[in-house]
């Protein structure tokens, strides 16, 4: 690797045994009060069958040895603040510090769901202000902040369908997914009681209008687009195939993965589709990943309101209530209001960008996925012509013919410093490299990742075997992922 | 890599051999090579029945699931238990020991199934 290429020079990092292995008998952590209760036998409580004497290979470890265990582990993890995240289709953006500092004022922080309605007007505020804002983004007459993840607000969107077309007198049997889709869309789809029919793409990446046409009857309950679709190319048909889908009488449901590159340019309630979820954590700034929780905000147009999971918030006289009384609602998703504390976040970013920064953020995810497109173009095939929007998709097909593959280049791309890029997605392109750098990131860091491709797709010419076997610089080399797949160890055993 | 002349194939890659009123169906060597290293095979109980491009089961590798779509239309009457313990065998003998379930038809076979001369131009070999 060149000196002066990559984010990473070689580094102390202290080794870490498991807390198993660091127990020793009698170590402990704390300190009971003298019991000032009488004292009661677990046995004759509980049954003698229900007490052990001792829970076999629990750790017993001091304190300062488990916040170094855990502060050790912590330095050894690559997150967003570290770097450039470039996850295809995960939207992974830097989260500002002003949602948490808002997440955290006392009001919102210490409110308590099973508050009076009249001491949580703050909070139900924050819940309509969210949905208002969310409906206006994606050109939509309602939203539900209920459902706690993406697959979650997928789940709850095809049941909305359902419900809507069971009211009709017929739920319908099919779902239409592009063989490009996200895998939960056709999970999605079976759970709610639906089969699946999968679409070939065409050449362009995109669903074929006359493929669909063929497809569509009045057995086809719906069909879920992911739109920029997952090769990062917005499906420009999309008012069309909405059209041939409404002349069968079947919705369209919008898989809102890739919101971040239409939040401010265009709706997709303007361009035909009846129903959505967005990933809050995704698009709006949320945390993401092991930070979580998300959200998957559900939008839909107003023939489908009275199905929304219920309860919904509604104002009289200038104060907020909660109304049950919705008979058509498939009822509820979620404990509660959703994962409160993620919504504020959402609130925040939004508020804080306003609309005029909302567009700005999306038209530099674009720039940002065009500008490494643009760059690595002469040194990775690009999957499809079309033109990019806030992801870029490449194939392996040059560095194949060395025997390198997606997977052996984004092991390399750890030793540069960077968390690899999607590998092997979508599944329409052999060997997918799929880059999503979004708005967040700064040029000096698209460049350091460009380069760092750039002098990757030359080890290859020159040492692909090299390549083949990274990670070089890291604690553990490549692992067995095979082995751990087909034999996997999921607890400590002391082996 | 040689494909059985007495197959037949399809376009999503898996391959049949007819007996009598019984087919077997497996999946080829291009979709295990691009498939890659395979953890888990998914497979119906016997007495299931299936039908034409019908999923009726899925490979799991270290980079995807896919379904597996049933060229023939008829019941399982043997699923091979090799797979469950050792999903490998997937990768090593695709066109033999590693077939997945054995159909007894209801139906003619589809005519539209490729030949292995087809089937290789179809996959660019």
């Amino acid at each position: 690797m060149p000196k002066t290429l990559g984010k990473v020079r070689p580094h102390l990092t202290q080794n870490e045994p498991l807390l198993f292995e660091q127990s020793s008998a009698g170590k402990k952590g704390y300190q009971l009060p003298e019991l000032d209760v009488p004292a009661v036998d677990a046995a004759t409580a509980l049954g003698a069958e229900n007490v052990r004497a001792e829970i076999a290979g629990f750790p017993e470890v001091s304190e300062v040895e488990v916040i170094r265990h855990f502060t050790r582990l912590s330095t050894w993890n690559y997150g967003i603040d570290l770097g450039l995240f470039p996850l295809g289709s995960c939207t992974m953006k830097y989260n500002p510090r002003i949602n948490e500092v808002v997440a955290r004022m006392k009001g919102l922080a210490w409110a308590h769901p099973y508050q009076p309605e009249e001491l949580s007007q703050g909070a139900m505020e924050v819940v309509a202000l969210l949905e208002k804002y969310l409906a206006e983004i994606f050109g939509m007459d309602a939203v539900t902040l209920q459902p706690a993840a993406g697959a979650h607000g997928e789940y709850t969107g095809i049941m909305l369908v359902r419900a809507y077309l069971e009211a009709q007198g017929n739920p319908r049997k099919k779902v239409l997914v592009p063989d490009s889709a996200h895998g939960t869309n056709p999970a999605t789809a079976v759970i709610a009681g639906y089969e699946v029919t999968t679409l070939k793409s065409n050449e362009q990446g995109m669903i074929d209008p006359a493929v669909l046409a063929a497809a569509v009857d009045e057995n086809v309950a719906a069909m879920m687009i992911t739109n920029p679709n997952t090769v990062g190319v917005f499906e420009e048909n999309i008012v069309k195939i909405a059209g041939i889908l409404h002349e069968k009488g079947a919705q369209v449901y919008m898989d809102g993965a890739n919101l971040n590159a239409l939040v401010g340019l265009a709706r997709p309630g303007d361009f035909g589709i009846d129903v959505l979820h967005s990933n809050l954590h995704k698009t709006f700034s949320t945390p993401h990943g092991g930070g979580g929780p998300g959200a998957g905000a559900v939008g839909v147009m107003s023939h489908l309101e009275p199905y929304l999971p219920g309860p919904r918030l509604k104002a009289v006289d200038g104060r907020w209530s909660w109304d049950y009384d919705r008979p058509k609602s498939i009822g509820r998703v979620r404990a509660f209001y959703g994962n409160f504390g993620v919504l504020v976040r959402a609130l925040a970013y939004i508020m804080a960008h306003g609309g005029p920064g909302l567009r700005n953020a999306t038209i530099d995810a674009l720039l940002n996925a065009n500008y490494i497109r643009a760059r690595l173009e002469q040194h990775y095939q690009i999957a499809y012509e079309a033109r990019s929007m806030h992801e870029c998709v490449f194939s392996d097909a040059c560095q194949e013919r060395k025997g390198v593959r997606t997977g052996d280049i984004a092991k390399r791309l750890i030793d540069y410093g960077f968390h690899p890029y999607t590998v092997s997605f979508p599944l329409i392109v052999p060997g997918a490299l799929m880059i999503e750098p979004t708005e967040t990131e700064p040029k000096s860091e698209l460049d350091a990742f460009c380069d760092a491709l750039i002098a990757i797709s030359k080890e290859i010419d020159e040492d692909p075997e090299m390549v083949k076997h990274a990670p070089h610089m890291t604690r553990t080399s490549r692992v067995d992922e095979v082995t751990a797949a087909r034999k996997p160890k999921v607890r400590w055993t002391g082996e | 890599m040689t494909y059985p002349e007495q197959f037949k194939y399809t376009k999503e890659h898996e391959w049949v051999s007819i007996e009598g009123d019984t087919g077997t169906i497996g999946i080829t060597f291009h979709a295990q090579q691009e498939l890659g290293d395979i953890v888990y095979v998914d497979l119906p109980k016997t007495g299931t029945s299936v039908d034409v491009g019908q999923s009726f089961g899925s490979v799991e590798s270290v980079k995807a699931v896919s379904d597996i779509y049933s060229p023939l239309a008829g019941e399982v009457v043997e699923v091979n238990s090799l797979l469950s313990e050792s999903p490998e065998k997937l990768n090593e003998d695709p066109h033999g020991a590693a077939w997945l379930v054995k159909v007894r038809l209801s139906s003619p076979v589809d005519a539209a199934l490729m030949s292995a001369a087809d089937y290789q131009a179809y996959i660019g070999e």
